[in-house]
C-alpha cells in the first residue's frame, strides 16, 4: 500500500506552538513563530544554517531548560497544555516527547540497557514488561531481525546505522506521544538512511514525528507537512506536496531550488 | 645541518635529565631494600615491639597505618565526590561557587602540620573526639579532600556532555543521569584521585601526631576511639626518640611502609583498569 503524502488535513494539532521567540543572550534565535503541528503526521523544519529549526526542536521537549542566559517567550501546547507551565514535570514531559540527535549515542551498556534505560527511571521493574518493551520498539525502529539474537552484547559494537535506529527504538521504548529527530541519518549511509526513513513512514501510524531532515531530498521524501525558516524567522509551512512544488515565499523557492543555503 | 645536530643535542640533554629524575628514587629504593631486607621477618611484621622497641616487631603500626588509610577513605570519600559533583554537575558560575573553588586550591597548599593543629583544636579538643582513631581520620580526610574533588571534577567533566543531553531527553531527572551513567563513567578517574590522596595520607606524620599517632601502645586499638601506633610516626620515633635503636629495625619500618603503600598503589590501579575497561567512549 503506498502512504498518501498528505495526511488528512482536518487533523487536530497535536502541538501549538503561539508566538514562540527564543534568545541566547543577545542573539535572536527565534522571532514569533506560530505553527500547528497535526498528530500522526510527519513535519519537518527546513532550512538554512542558524535557521532556528534545531533550536525550535529542542523547545518542544524543553531540553534548552539546562542553557544559561536564555530567554524564551510565547507558549507551546502539546494536547492543549502549556509544557511551560510551572506544574509541569519536565521529565515527565520528555517520556512523551522523545528525541533523536544527529549522532547516534549509544549509553553504557549492552542493547537491552539502552533500550530499557527509560522505562526504568519511569518505573517500570517488571522484568516480563521490560522485554515485552524491547521486543516492540526494536521492531518498530527496525532493528529487530539484526540483533535479536545479541539483546546482551554491548550497543557500542553495532554500525552507526544500527546505532541511530537503537536510539530511535530507545525513544519508542517510553511510549512517546510525539517524536523528534534532529537530522537522524546526517552520519549515516545511504542504505542505512533509507531504512530509518523507512521506519519513520511506519512510526507515523502511532506516533506524531517532527524532524529535522538532513537535506530537502530527504524532507520531500517523508513529510506529510513541512516548515521553511530563515534566521529564526517561520517563512511558510503547509502541506509538504504544496510547498516543495508551489511555494509561495521567494525565499523559499530560491532555497529549494539552490539559489542560497 | 647545523640545526639537525642542535636537535641532537637537546635530544640528548632532555633524556639525561629523564634518567636524573629516576636516578635518586633508584638510589632512595635500592638502600632502603638493601638495608631493611635483613630485618624482613615474618616475626617482624606480626609481632608486638618488646624492650623499648628495640626489639620485636612493627604489627600495631601496620595496623595503625591500615586503620588511619581506611578511616581517611570513609572520610574523605563521600564528601569529596559529592563536592565534586555538585561543582562539576550543578554549580552555576557565581561568587560562591569561586570562593568554594579558591578555597580547594588554597586547601591544597596548606602545610600538613597545619592540618595536624587544626585536627587537634577541631576534633581532638573542641569535639571532644580525644586523640584516637576518628579525629585522626578526620583530619587526613580534609587533608585528602582537594586532591579528591579536583580529580573527581576533572573525570565528571570528561565525560561527554552529550551523555547528559541523552538521559535528560529519555525521562531521566539530572539526578538520575548522574546516578546511572556519568558517575559510573567517571569512576576510574575518581579512583585514581582518591589513590593520591590516600597515599600522601598514608604516609604523612604531622597531621597525624596530635591527632591520633602513640609513640609505644601495649596492645592494639579496641575502639576507634582508641590512639594507634602508625608507620610513619614509628619511623619517626625508631630514628631519632630512642637511643641505641638497631639500624635495621629503621630501614625495616621503612621499607614495610613503602611495600604497603605500593601495594595500595597497585591495587588500587587494578580496580581503576577493570572500571576503565568497563567505559564505553
Amino acid at each position: 500500500m503506498v502512504e498518501p503524502l498528505i495526511a488528512n488535513p482536518t487533523t487536530v494539532p497535536k502541538i501549538k506552538l503561539e508566538g514562540v521567540s527564543y534568545a541566547y543572550g543577545e542573539h535572536q534565535a527565534l522571532k514569533d513563530v506560530t505553527l500547528d503541528i497535526p498528530e500522526r503526521a510527519v513535519t519537518s523544519f527546513f532550512g538554512p544554517a542558524q535557521s532556528g529549526k534545531t533550536t525550535l526542536l529542542r523547545l518542544i521537549n524543553r531540553l534548552n531548560d539546562a542553557v544559561d542566559g536564555t530567554r524564551m517567550s510565547g507558549t507551546i501546547l502539546l494536547g492543549g497544555e502549556d509544557i511551560y507551565a510551572p506544574h509541569i514535570h519536565v521529565a515527565t514531559l520528555r517520556r512523551r516527547v522523545g528525541m533523536v540527535f544527529a549522532l547516534p549515542l549509544p549509553l553504557p551498556g549492552t542493547i537491552r540497557d539502552n533500550v530499557v534505560y527509560g522505562p526504568r527511571l519511569a518505573g517500570i521493574r517488571d522484568r516480563q514488561s521490560l522485554d515485552e518493551l524491547v521486543v516492540q520498539s526494536l521492531q518498530r525502529a527496525a532493528l529487530w531481525d539484526e540483533v535479536k539474537d545479541r539483546l546482551d552484547t554491548p550497543a557500542s559494537q553495532l554500525s552507526g546505522g544500527q546505532q541511530q535506529r537503537l536510539c530511535i527504538a530507545r525513544s519508542l521504548a517510553l511510549e512517546p506521544e510525539v517524536l523528534l529527530l534532529d537530522e537522524p541519518t546526517s552520519g549515516l549511509d545511504p542504505v542505512s538512511t533509507s531504512l530509518v526513513e523507512q521506519s519513520l513512514i511506519e512510526l507515523k501510524q502511532r506516533y506524531t514525528i517532527i524532524i529535522v531532515p538532513h537535506n530537502i531530498q530527504q524532507a520531500a521524501r517523508i513529510s506529510d507537512y513541512t516548515a521553511f525558516f530563515m534566521l529564526g524567522e517561520l517563512v511558510e509551512h503547509g502541506p509538504a506536496s504544496q510547498v516543495f512544488t508551489a511555494p509561495q515565499d521567494h525565499r523559499t523557492e530560491e532555497y529549494i531550488t539552490g539559489r542560497f543555503g | 645541518m647545523a640545526q639537525r645536530s642542535l636537535e641532537k643535542i637537546g635530544y640528548a640533554l632532555m633524556t639525561l635529565v629523564a634518567i636524573a629524575v629516576v636516578v635518586p628514587i633508584l638510589g632512595v629504593v635500592a638502600i632502603i631494600v638493601a638495608q631493611g631486607l635483613p630485618a624482613l621477618s615474618w616475626g617482624f611484621l606480626s609481632e608486638m615491639p618488646y624492650d623499648g622497641m628495640k626489639a620485636g616487631g612493627i604489627f600495631p603500626a601496620i595496623i595503625g597505618t591500615l586503620l588511619l588509610t581506611l578511616g581517611t577513605a570513609v572520610a574523605a570519600i563521600p564528601v569529596g565526590v559529592a563536592g565534586a559533583v555538585y561543582l562539576a554537575e550543578y554549580a552555576h558560575d557565581t561568587a560562591l561557587t569561586r570562593a568554594v573553588r579558591l578555597a580547594i586550591v588554597n586547601l591544597a597548599g596548606i602545610p600538613s602540620v597545619v592540618y595536624g593543629l587544626f585536627g587537634l583544636g577541631m576534633f581532638v579538643l573542641f569535639l571532644g573526639l580525644g586523640t584516637s582513631v576518628v579525629a585522626g581520620s578526620l583530619t587526613l580526610g580534609i587533608m585528602t579532600l582537594p586532591v579528591v574533588i579536583s580529580t573527581a571534577e576533572e573525570a565528571l567533566r570528561a565525560v561527554p556532555r552529550e551523555y547528559r543531553t541523552v538521559s535528560a531527553s529519555l525521562g531521566g531527572t539530572k539526578w538520575q543521569g548522574i546516578r546511572n551513567i556519568i558517575l559510573p563513567q567517571a569512576t576510574p578517574g575518581i579512583i585514581t584521585g582518591v589513590i593520591l590522596g590516600l597515599l600522601r595520607a598514608a604516609g604523612e606524620t604531622a597531621p597525624i601526631l596530635f591527632t591520633v599517632a602513640a609513640f609505644y601502645l601495649p596492645s592494639l586499638p579496641k575502639s576507634p576511639m582508641d590512639q594507634v601506633m602508625t608507620l610513619p610516626y614509628h619511623l619517626y620515633v625508631v630514628s631519632t626518640q630512642v637511643p641505641g635503636m638497631p639500624e635495621e629495625i629503621q630501614y625495616g619500618t621503612a621499607l614495610v611502609l613503602m611495600a604497603l603503600v605500593l601495594s595500595m598503589n597497585t591495587a588500587a590501579t587494578l580496580v581503576r583498569s577493570y572500571y576503565r575497561r568497563r567505559r564505553t567512549w
